[in-house]
């Protein structure tokens, strides 16, 4: 039975960089991943990373940025340790071998971003996220005598011992079907967001919240959850995503009547506003009748020079082509805003741990809170390389002053019973509802009612389809009875996790009575600091969740007026 | 909407049987993609059909299979297309199997660490760093980082590798995703080993001098690294750069060609041979040309080659092929096409319009 330092869950960039961080510092590591490694959904992460890097930059404006566009929810002291520690993590990145494109000179190069005061985002063409990921992945394979790899295993169970701290994991292993226990000092979350909880969306099909799930089964809080990012540009017909580095290279945005309509919501940043702003001004002209029949905006990239869309946004000039039939650089492209990011996650501080000791959690999956009410392009990939680096390390140095914990046999038989109660579900004599007629009616739902606007009677509408799903996802028909590659006892699974986001998500969203960041009530229309200048959470008590608060940390910026 | 047969290939492990197919009819908009149809076959017939999936827009690499015969991603091509390609095309059947190369785990899945991820492997797919390590960034041409972005573009999915005949004939060929992978470093200035990369892969009997240059992988590929071409530009790389002369005769060969095609226009095969050796007198080329007459005694039985064409090559180069050989060789800079700067001249011409 593998037992290690820190183990790992997830292979994305906060998991595949938390792993090279506390190998670096001595722990034996193991990386476990439901896909390849490559297969992570950073990989789709286009326009690039922030850092303050020029000279003429400095991480106080940068994290100012990130302050303001989270509408003043983040926590100010973990968004001053990202800002300052992006730079030396672009170069480590540089040095490790990321082909980040050059400036004229040979010196890194930059590209505009939304919601940022400075051209800080740096880049590789529009396939950031597959070119770090990548390059992590060789760092990876050179590191295989300290870090064992784990790939395509799901697991099903965090463990904890008698103290309640987190021990390992129960997972099991795709290919074979066989289940195993890890055991393991430190456990670090690593694994994703959870768009798939709504349809449509950005997100891989993958993207469905194991994390997230699992550590609030555990009794981990769950944080900012209402807080959901509709990303402004996203293709109309299957939700894809087109990167902000469109808009940052110069594309513009128009209604149906041929204007520039950011000018009327935005008029400094324009299109360049934060996400929140832009995705919720394209729907007010699609809801007031301005947008295209087919309820979109145009974006127009043709302002941009072709050579230069051709070099750097080839990725979504393929996309428009293979995916809508449009070339872009000729012609403009049909868009809405989409479900893209979760800003609100497992509950942890700027080292990443959770509030049950032994586990960590980065990235997506985790709530810092650096992103509070919206996050701001080119800060996801950031705040996974900074905060899965800190975990790694932290969790390598916790795990010096630990004995190597030794999970029961009974952890096995009680997964295993679990598998098998899946496989030979009794789904009595009327027709059982299939995994995907659930997750479709859950996603469908999510995007009608927690979506740019909200309000109490969606909301209440929401929380009672969501009750009832969870009430028929265990009954869901299993067609594949097999122990190889069993992709349907992991949608089973998965289903539960999704309920339990989703549930989360739905509960946070009624209770943040006021409009902030991504969570606008019409209902509530305006922010409320005096009231609502806090986080909610949502824990598991008992059988129920449970809300609570938790206080937003200022250091140095006081709320003000958001406007760009 | 228009309905299609979806005829998948199905293995099951378990059972302890071949291979079967199963046809199953969806009805979907013809720009779907096949990915799409498979996953409605899995989510309202039969949801243990397996095949790996995930971003669904051509990004993580996992759904490579062949479709109507052909390598590449399920989600990245649409029905219309998939049901109007193969031979036996019929505009409604959309044939979908495992890829080649890989053994097959179950349905469309294919063990991609046995074949892809240990040649990935065997080409050191790291940065090995130029030394010192600057305190800032290294300072590097952005033309190189735009080049090797092409090959940085590879998302892994093992369409090349399934279509490979190289790989068919010699399981043991490094192969086209691993040695672009190998030129992602050979062409970034930050690598401190490019002659002993190239020195090593030139040396390997299954390294760069193994490609047949098919063209199979620059079909394949959904991204456009166009492996190949990936190949031919580290072979000259170690040959003109290095002058890596490689046990295998490949460095010989490659040069034989050339200077038969400077001096034939059309290729003089009875000197080619002889050529890639060191020319007929060579001691190496005698083992060499022993070894080859029963391939010339079949050729003479078949009629493919008569003596006199053999030993006396009518054809010479034309003035033609001599001025674009002159052209060439004559530029300061070798020309490399690259993806990501296709584009400039289009650009240009629109300028001066």
């Amino acid at each position: 039975m593998p037992a290690h330092d820190v183990l790992i869950i997830g292979a994305g960039l906060a998991g595949q960089r938390a792993a090279l961080a506390a190998a670096d510092a001595g722990a034996s590591v193991a990386i476990l991943s439901k896909v390849h490694p490559v297969r992570s959904h950073s990989v789709a992460a286009a326009g690039g990373i922030n850092a303050a890097l020029n000279p003429e930059d400095s991480w106080e404006s940068h994290a100012f940025d990130t302050v303001k566009g989270s509408d003043y929810l983040g926590d100010q002291d973990a968004i001053e340790i990202m800002c300052r520690e992006a730079p030396d993590e672009i170069l480590w990145l540089e040095h490790a071998g990321v082909t980040f494109h050059r400036s004229d000179s040979g010196h890194l190069g930059t590209r505009a971003f939304g919601g940022a005061s400075q051209a800080r985002t740096y880049y590789v063409a529009d396939i950031t996220g597959q070119a770090i990921l990548h390059v992590l992945y060789e760092r990876l394979m050179k590191h295989h005598e300290t870090v064992d790899r784990f790939e395509e295993w799901f697991t099903t169970t965090l463990l904890q011992d008698e103290d309640g701290a987190c021990v390992g994991c129960v997972a099991r292993d795709i290919r074979s079907g066989r289940l195993e226990t890890f055991n393991a000092k430190s456990v670090i979350l690593a694994s994703g967001g959870a768009g798939q909880v709504f349809k449509p969306t950005t997100n891989a099909l993958i993207c469905t919240g194991d994390g997230i799930a699992q550590a609030y089964r555990i009794g981990a809080p769950l944080m900012d959850m209402e807080m959901i990012q509709y990303h402004p540009t996203t293709l109309a017909e299957n939700g894809f995503l087109i990167t902000e580095g469109a808009r940052g290279e110069g594309a513009h945005l128009y209604n149906a009547l041929g204007e520039r309509f950011m000018e009327r919501y935005a008029p400094n940043k324009l299109e360049l506003a934060s996400r929140d702003v832009v995705s919720r001004a394209e729907q007010t002209e699609i809801n007031e009748g301005r947008g295209f029949p087919d309820g979109t905006i145009a974006l127009d990239i043709t302002k941009v020079p072709r050579k230069r869309t051709l070099e750097a946004l080839r990725e979504i000039v393929n996309i428009g082509k293979d995916f809508a039939g449009v070339d872009i650089t000729r012609e403009p492209i049909h868009i809405k805003p989409g479900m893209h990011y979760i800003m609100g996650g497992v509950k942890t501080d700027f080292d990443g741990q959770t509030p049950i000791p032994g586990l960590y959690a980065a990235g997506e999956v985790a709530c810092v809170s650096v992103h509070g009410g919206n996050r701001l392009g080119a800060n996801s990939l950031l705040d996974t390389l900074i905060f899965g680096r800190r975990s790694g390390e932290h969790a390598a140095h916790r795990a010096r002053g630990v004995a190597m914990p030794k999970a029961p046999a009974s952890v096995l038989r009680d997964a295993q019973g679990e598998i098998d109660a899946i496989l030979g579900r009794d789904t009595g004599s009327r027709p059982p509802r299939r995994i995907s007629e659930i997750k479709e009616e859950l996603g469908e739902t999510m995007n009608r009612y927690v979506a740019v606007f909200r309000d109490a009677e969606g909301l209440a509408q929401a929380h009672e389809i969501v009750a009832r799903l969870k009430q028929e996802a265990p009954q869901a028909a299993i067609d594949d009875k097999g122990t190889i590659f069993n992709q349907d006892v992991l949608a089973a699974i998965e289903l539960g996790y999704m309920l339990d986001v989703a549930e989360a998500i739905v509960l946070a969203a009624q209770e943040r009575k006021e409009s902030r960041g991504a969570q606008f009530r019409t209902d509530f229309p305006e922010r409320n600091d005096a009231d609502w200048l806090h986080h909610i959470t949502v824990s598991l008590n008992g059988d129920g969740p449970e809300l609570a608060t938790a206080p937003v940390t200022m250091t140095r910026w006081e709320p003000q007026e958001r406007t760009y | 909407m228009p309905e299609y047969t979806l005829k998948l290939r199905r293995y099951d492990p378990h059972a302890g049987e071949a291979p079967y197919y199963e046809e199953f009819q969806v009805e979907l908009e013809p720009h779907r993609s096949v990915l799409e149809a498979i996953l409605k076959v899995k989510a309202e017939q039969d949801g243990s059909v397996g095949i790996r999936c995930s971003c669904r827009a051509a990004i993580c690499g996992s759904c490579g299979v062949r479709i109507n015969g052909r390598p590449g991603l399920a989600c990245h091509t649409h029905l219309e297309h998939a049901a109007n390609r193969g031979v036996n095309a019929d505009g409604t059947t959309i044939l979908v199997e495992p890829m080649g190369n890989m053994p097959v785990i179950k349905d469309l899945i294919v063990d991609m660490d046995a074949v892809h991820w240990k040649k990935i492997e065997r080409v050191t797919p790291w940065l090995i760093n130029k030394q010192p390590i600057p305190e800032r960034e290294y300072v590097v041409p952005h033309e190189n980082m735009v080049d090797v972005t092409q090959t940085m573009a590879c998302i892994q999915c093992g369409a090349c590798v399934s279509d490979c005949l190289s790989m068919e004939v010699d399981p043991l060929f490094v192969g086209p995703a691993a040695l672009a992978k190998a030129y992602r470093f050979v062409g970034d200035p930050r690598d401190a080993e490019h002659e002993e990369r190239l020195r090593d892969l030139a040396e390997d009997p299954h390294g760069i001098y193994d490609c047949t240059h098919c063209f199979n992988c620059i079909e394949a590929c959904p991204k456009g690294v166009a492996p190949m071409s990936q190949i031919m530009r580290l072979r000259r790389v170690s040959s003109a750069d290095f002058g890596i002369e490689d046990r295998n005769n490949g460095y010989r060969h490659e040069h034989a060609f050339v200077k038969n095609i400077r001096k034939n226009g059309l290729l003089h095969e009875a000197d080619l041979v002889p050529d890639s050796y060191g020319g007929k007198l060579h001691p190496r080329a005698v083992p060499e040309l022993i070894g080859s007459l029963p391939t010339v005694v079949r050729g003479l039985q078949r009629g493919k080659m008569t003596p006199a064409k053999a030993l006396l090559h009518p054809h010479k180069a034309p003035k033609e092929v001599k001025r674009i050989f002159d052209v060439v060789e004559g530029r300061e800079q070798r020309v490399e096409l690259n993806l990501y700067i296709s584009g400039y001249e289009d650009d240009e011409s629109e300028a001066q319009a």
